[in-house]
């Protein structure tokens, strides 16, 4: 298990050092001169050498190249542009916002999702089954910045139920839990709806299987069968569909953060394109990435778990 | 609870009587089984042989009740077990004969087993439902019967996962799991078919010999007329989802009367003769939407005659064997 885990984090390096390459040429390859990109037409040619200057972008490649990767080593992504504080700080600040919705989006999606995918497919083709498929349907195709805002309309406006500014001080937190009650639900409907259908799929390939057929036989009762024999089957596919979709869920968490005003890389993202930041961007990039990769392994660690067949 | 009653020691421990079985393609139901009689004597090894699609899973999984759900029907018949009709209990009552009463070691094994199980866990299964055992009496009892099944090093095997098995290994987990509480009843579909040639062997002397000291009754299907010859009392020739011919092993082998038995002996590789004279049966099983009117082995038949092609022959008494064919009853009766 220990040498499971240490085999597969050390195949995630090769990963990390590719995403960290393809970062770095993103931000080189940019047409023209990216102090010019940076500073605006209207720059001096004075600012313009001294911010190329300070970017170091007068060195050859291969020498910013091994800058950057030490830099990277020593959790140093650079000063931001704008507010000439460390990427890494302001990365910091607002990485638990993001972190806290998507993981609540997914515990909501996996909470309905599973059961409600598992009541389809044992009740296929009856109104369960068309029940579920209907609302999966919906959840996925109605765009998350409607229904958020609808949300915050009948909830947080009307109701008056939530607060219409969608988080709290990080030191605070039941006023956490609270403000992110809406943004998850609204993140979460899409997770749920996807895992509804994944887990409806799966379950549904399952129920058919000869080994099925044998439980049958040998007199297994029907919850037993759903429970004992199916399930776990079941689960292995949408754990890898799950894990998959949490690192789209983080970069979906964006317009979830703008429609409800809450911190979190998204807004971030935002602030940098719009400033034209790009040593921020550039560690938000990486960090992004790094989130990914870092999801798609432990996917892999809980595969290993439910999956005999998956040698550690 | 409906409680079968035990078991009375003389007549047939399983019955089926003019069992219909019908499969749905859009709006109409087309019969997979068309009227089948067959009994199962006490201590009887009964083979069902028959070509692909004859009807032979369709008739074990009938008698289990395990039939795909939605698109399948038990039209007519009744199915019973010591008297009792099985078709008449409610699916709980259902479950309580499944396994206990009456088990099934299907053609599979790589995937009959469940692969996120550990095998002991899966032979303890039956044991807990009907026994009632707790998990230690269980455990204890999956590694005798897995011992029984000749797995060898059981102890430490039980702990593992299906997939570590080869295939020969799962079919013997898959028949201990369906002697785990000491069936009346085997039903056997195809259960070597699967496995090479020196694995069929031994998983079919093992089939055997647990038939004996248990005092079972055994169905097995097969389309290899060797392990019939090796293993069965009696046989069953089923074609399009009747029975054609019914025999004692001996008289069927010496002399085969219907058409299709015949054709079925000439077409089997056997031990004495070279491959040379092997003839397969020109034609194919008729689909079950396209059943001909008369006999359904008619068109294929080399003795056929006119009313073969538009009546249904009954399946006649024939010394001691039962027949179902136009021309060869009327000889007999003509003679
Ligand atoms: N689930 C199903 N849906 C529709 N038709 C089916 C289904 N299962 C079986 N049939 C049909 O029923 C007929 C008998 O099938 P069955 O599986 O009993 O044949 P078999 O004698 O067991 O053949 P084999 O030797 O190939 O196992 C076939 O014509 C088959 O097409
Ligand atoms: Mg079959």
């Amino acid at each position: 298990m220990i040498r499971f885990v240490i085999r597969r984090v050390l195949l995630a390096l090769p990963t990390l050092l590719a995403m960290l390459t393809v970062v770095f040429l993103l931000a080189r390859v940019v047409p023209g001169d990216p102090a010019q990109v940076v500073l605006g037409d209207q720059a001096t040619p004075e600012a313009l050498a001294a911010l190329r200057d300070r970017l170091g972008l007068d060195r050859p490649l291969s020498a910013q190249y091994i800058d950057f990767l030490g830099g990277v080593l020593q959790g140093d992504f650079g000063t931001s542009l704008t507010t000439g504080r460390s990427v890494v700080t302001e990365v910091a600040a607002v990485l638990p916002y993001t972190i806290d919705l998507t993981l609540s989006a997914l515990f909501v999606g996996v909470l309905f999702g599973m059961p409600l995918g598992i009541l389809a497919a044992v009740r296929r083709n009856a109104w369960p089954d068309y029940a579920t498929r209907v609302l999966s349907l919906v959840g996925l195709s109605f765009p998350a910045f409607v229904s958020g805002i609808l949300m915050l309309l009948a909830f947080a406006i009307q109701l008056q139920w939530f607060p219409v500014i969608g988080a709290a001080a990080l030191d605070d937190p039941a006023g956490r839990i609270h403000a992110l009650v809406l943004p998850a639900l609204n993140l979460g409907l899409i997770m749920t709806a996807y895992v509804t259908r994944v887990t409806r799929s799966s379950m549904l390939g399952v129920l058919n299987a000869d080994f099925m057929r044998t439980a049958r036989a040998k007199g297994v009762s029907r919850r037993a069968l759903v429970w004992r024999h199916a399930l776990p089957n079941a689960l292995i596919p949408v754990v890898t569909v799950v894990g998959l979709y949490l690192g789209t869920l983080i970069g979906n968490s964006v317009l979830t953060e703008i429609v409800f005003s809450r911190p979190g890389l998204g807004k971030l993202i935002l602030n940098a394109i719009s400033m034209r930041d790009y040593t921020l961007l550039q560690g938000i990039m990486v960090i992004f990435a790094a989130c990914v990769i870092v999801a798609n392994t432990l996917t892999d660690l809980v595969y290993g778990l439910i999956d005999p067949r998956v040698k550690y | 609870m409906t409680q079968v009653p035990p078991s009375p020691s003389h007549g047939p421990v399983l019955a089926i009587r003019g069992l219909r079985t019908e499969f749905r393609s859009g709006r109409n139901w087309y019969p997979a089984v068309r009227g089948l009689d067959l009994t199962l004597n006490r201590n009887e090894t009964l083979a069902v042989v028959g070509e692909s699609g004859s009807g032979k899973s369709v008739t074990a999984l009938s008698i289990l009740r395990l039939l795909p759900e939605g698109g399948a029907r038990i039209a007519a018949g009744n199915i019973e077990l010591d008297g009792k009709d099985l078709l008449t209990l409610s699916e709980r009552d259902m479950d309580r004969v499944r396994g206990d009463r009456i088990g099934m070691v299907f053609q599979e094994p790589m995937t009959a087993l469940n692969p996120t199980m550990r095998i002991g866990d899966q032979v303890e299964e039956a044991l807990r439902i009907h026994r009632g055992l707790d998990r230690a009496a269980a455990r204890r009892e999956a590694l005798a019967l897995l011992e029984e099944v000749k797995l060898p090093s059981a102890a430490q095997r039980m702990h593992e996962y299906p997939h570590q098995f080869s295939g020969g290994m799962r079919q013997r987990v898959v028949i201990a799991m369906a002697l785990a509480c000491r069936p009346q009843v085997l039903l056997a579909d195809e259960p070597t078919t699967a496995l090479d040639v020196t694995i069929q062997a031994q998983v079919l002397s093992l089939l055997d010999e647990l038939k004996r000291t248990y005092g079972m009754s055994m169905m097995i299907i097969t389309h290899n007329l060797g392990v019939v010859a090796l293993i069965a009392d009696r046989v069953a020739v089923m074609y399009a989802g009747q029975v054609v011919e019914e025999a004692p092993v001996r008289s069927l082998f010496a002399m085969p009367r219907h058409p299709y038995t015949e054709a079925l002996l000439r077409a089997t590789p056997r031990v004495d003769e070279d491959a040379g004279t092997l003839a397969p049966i020109p034609g194919q099983v008729p689909s079950i939407r396209a059943m001909p009117p008369g006999c359904a082995y008619a068109p294929r038949c080399p003795l056929r005659r006119p009313p073969c092609e538009t009546e249904v022959p009954p399946l006649q008494a024939d010394g001691d064997r039962l027949l179902r064919c136009w021309v060869r009853n009327n000889e007999r009766i003509a003679a």
